[in-house]
C-alpha cells in the first residue's frame, strides 16, 4: 500500500506540511479562514534541531500497537490504513501512550488525532506530501 | 477441522477470535460468555455514566462480530468445570462442549475484603463497578439527592466517581492508602491529582476507610461516621483462576503461561486479566491486568491455537487515564535508589514528569498533564533500549525521534514498520 515517507535530507523545516494538514482536515474551503488566528491541530509535526529536520506522522504500522491497546475499539486497520472513529473515541489517550513514534496527539475536542492519509477528507491523498515544496514528504509504495 | 472453544467474551476472548481467524478461516468457534452481550469495552462504563458514550458506541467490535467470524455464542452461561483428559468443558446450563483447542479468558472479579456488617447494607444499595450491568443498575439507583460512598481511590473507584459527578448530591471516596491511585502514583505526583479531584467536588478521604457498616452508615477507621445512600466497592480485582486451578493447571496469583500463552495443560491456552505475565522491566511474572495486554495476549493465543506462530513477551505495566480533563500516563516500575535505580523529575503544582532508570535502561515513568509523545518513553521501556544508544538527556526533556539518530529516523520514517 501507499504510505507517507520522509526524505529527511530534503526537508527545509518550513512547517508547510503542518498547515496543509490542518487545512485539509478543517472542512473549510478557504485556507486563511481555516487557519488564521486559530490554534492548529495538525496530524503531522516537524522535529528539528540545528542540523536536521523532518516530518513525523502515523507510520500506518503493519502491526499497530495503538489499535491493539485502544480501550474503546475506536482504532482499526482498513485496507492497511490505521483509522480512528471519533464517534467511539473517548479521549483516554492510550494510543498516545503506545505509539512509539509520537504520531498521535490530543485534538481540540479532547479526542485523539492521527493521520488517516487524507482518505477521509476532501483531499483524497495526503495534503502534506502534495504540498511539500521539496519532495521531502512523499506518498508512494515502498 | 479443529473446534475452538473460548471461555470469556471480553477483550482477550474477542482478540482470540481474530487471532484464530487470521490463520484458520473455517474451524468452528464456540464462545462461552457469562455476560448476556460481551461485545463492549468494559473500561468505558464510567464514560457511559458520564454521557460520553452510549451502548451502541461502546461496542468493541461491529455488532455482527461473532456471526461474521463464524462464532457460536453461548451467552449467559458459565463454564463450571474443565475436564482436560476428555477435552471437555461442562457448562452451568448442563451442557457439555468438546474442544480441540481451548482458550481461557475468564478475566478478573471484584475483590471484597471482610467488612463487619457489610451484609446489613441492602443489596440494592451496594455495587461493584467493573461491568456494564453494574453501570446500568447504578444509573437506575442514583438521582440528584443521592450520597455515594466509594471504597477505593484506584482506577475503578475514581473513574466511577467521575462518572457519577453531576448526577448525584455528594460523592465521598476513601482509601486506606495515604494517596490517590496509590498503585501507580507516588508521593510527588498523587497530590496533583488529589487537588484536581477535590476541585471537582469529590470528598476524598485518604488514609481512612470503612471498618464497619450498619445499614447505610459506615464507621470509619478514623472514628468518623458517614451516612450514604449508595455504596460502591472498588477495592480491587482478583484473577478468575478457579476453573483452571481445579483442572490441575499451574496457577500462582494468576494462571501461569509461557510466551505463547500455553498453560501447563495440553491444548489449553489462557489470556487477559486471569493470567500472570512476565514484566520486561523485572523479568518476573506477575499480574499485568490491563486492556492492551489482554488484547495482545488474546490474539497471540488465537494465532497459536490455529497452528500459527505468535509470541507475546513484552508485557509491561502501563496506564493512560484521565480525570476531569487531567491526563495521567504511567508505565513500568519505579525503582528507587535502594533498588539501584535513579529518577529524573520535573514537577510543578499542576504537572509532573518522572522518569525512572536502572542499569542503563528506562524502567518506568509517571506523567501528569505532560503526555505528548509519551509512547516514545513507553517504547524505550518495552524494547529495553540501552540508553547509551540514544541522547537520553534530550529525550528526558522532550520525547522525540531526534535523539535516536539519523539511521533510526531514516529506517522508521522512510520504510515500512
Amino acid at each position: 500500500m501507499k504510505r507517507v515517507y520522509v526524505n529527511e535530507k530534503w526537508c527545509l523545516g518550513c512547517h508547510l506540511c503542518e498547515y496543509n494538514c490542518a487545512f485539509a482536515n478543517s472542512g473549510e474551503r478557504d485556507m486563511v479562514k481555516a487557519l488564521k488566528g486559530r490554534t492548529i491541530y495538525p496530524r503531522v509535526h516537524i522535529e528539528e534541531d540545528d542540523q536536521i529536520s523532518y516530518a513525523v506522522s502515523c507510520r500506518h504500522c503493519t502491526d499497530p500497537l495503538c489499535v491493539k491497546g485502544c480501550i474503546a475499539g475506536a482504532l482499526s486497520v482498513k485496507d492497511g490504513t490505521v483509522c480512528i472513529d471519533h464517534n467511539k473515541c473517548v479521549g483516554c489517550f492510550t494510543c498516545i501512550l503506545l505509539c512509539p513514534y509520537g504520531a498521535v496527539s490530543p485534538g481540540p475536542d479532547g479526542l485523539a488525532l492521527k493521520c488517516e492519509l487524507c482518505l477521509e477528507n476532501a483531499c483524497g491523498a495526503p495534503a502534506c506530501a502534495a504540498g511539500c515544496p521539496n519532495q521531502a514528504i512523499v506518498y508512494e509504495e515502498r | 477441522m479443529k473446534h475452538y472453544v473460548i471461555i470469556g467474551g471480553s477483550i482477550a476472548g474477542m482478540n482470540c477470535i481474530e487471532g484464530i481467524r487470521s490463520v484458520d478461516p473455517d474451524g468452528p468457534i464456540t464462545l462461552i460468555s457469562a455476560e448476556p452481550d460481551s461485545n463492549y469495552c468494559r473500561p468505558l462504563i464510567s464514560y457511559y455514566l458520564e454521557g460520553k458514550t452510549d451502548r451502541e458506541r461502546m461496542r468493541y467490535r461491529a455488532p455482527d462480530f461473532f456471526a461474521a467470524n463464524g462464532c457460536e455464542v453461548r451467552s449467559g452461561v458459565r463454564a463450571e468445570k474443565l475436564l482436560p483428559d476428555k477435552k471437555q468443558v461442562q457448562l452451568s446450563d448442563g451442557g457439555v462442549v468438546d474442544y480441540d483447542a481451548l482458550c481461557v479468558a475468564t478475566g478478573s472479579s471484584p475483590f471484597v475484603p471482610r467488612f463487619e456488617g457489610l451484609e446489613t447494607v441492602d443489596e440494592t444499595k451496594r455495587f461493584f463497578f467493573t461491568q456494564l450491568t453494574d453501570a446500568l443498575s447504578l444509573e437506575q439507583a442514583v438521582d440528584s439527592t443521592t450520597r455515594v460512598l466509594v471504597i477505593g481511590a484506584g482506577f475503578i473507584g475514581l473513574k466511577c466517581a467521575e462518572g457519577l459527578t453531576g448526577r448525584v448530591a455528594e460523592i465521598t471516596v476513601c482509601d486506606l492508602a495515604d494517596r490517590a491511585m496509590s498503585s501507580i502514583l507516588d508521593a510527588d505526583s498523587a497530590p496533583i491529582l488529589e487537588r484536581r479531584l477535590r476541585a471537582n467536588g469529590l470528598n476524598l478521604l485518604l488514609g481512612d476507610s470503612a471498618v464497619r457498616f450498619d445499614g447505610c452508615t459506615a464507621l470509619m477507621k478514623s472514628g468518623k461516621t458517614l451516612e450514604f445512600d449508595i455504596l460502591v466497592l472498588a477495592i480491587g480485582t482478583r484473577p478468575n483462576t478457579a476453573l483452571l486451578a481445579e483442572a490441575g493447571a499451574a496457577v500462582g496469583r494468576g494462571v501461569q503461561i509461557n510466551d505463547r500463552m500455553e498453560t501447563s495443560l495440553p491444548d489449553v491456552w489462557a489470556a487477559g486479566d486471569c493470567v500472570e505475565s512476565v514484566d520486561v522491566t523485572t523479568g518476573e511474572a506477575g499480574l499485568l491486568a490491563i486492556l492492551p495486554n489482554a488484547s495482545l495476549q488474546g490474539r497471540c493465543a488465537g494465532v497459536n491455537m490455529a497452528g500459527g506462530e505468535a509470541v507475546f513477551d513484552k508485557g509491561i505495566r502501563m496506564n493512560s487515564i484521565g480525570f476531569y480533563g487531567m491526563h495521567i500516563m504511567t508505565a513500568g516500575n519505579y525503582f528507587t535508589g535502594e533498588d539501584g535505580g535513579a529518577a529524573y523529575a520535573d514537577i510543578t503544582e499542576t504537572r509532573c514528569k518522572k522518569l525512572f532508570t536502572r542499569d542503563g535502561y528506562l524502567t518506568g515513568f509517571i506523567l501528569v498533564d505532560d503526555i505528548s509523545h509519551a509512547g516514545i518513553y513507553t517504547a524505550l521501556i518495552r524494547e529495553r533500549t540501552p540508553l547509551e544508544q540514544i541522547d537520553f538527556d534530550a529525550v528526558k526533556k522532550q520525547p522525540s525521534l531526534l535523539p535516536f539518530g539519523k539511521t533510526y529516523c531514516a529506517q522508521k520514517l522512510g520504510g515500512v514498520v
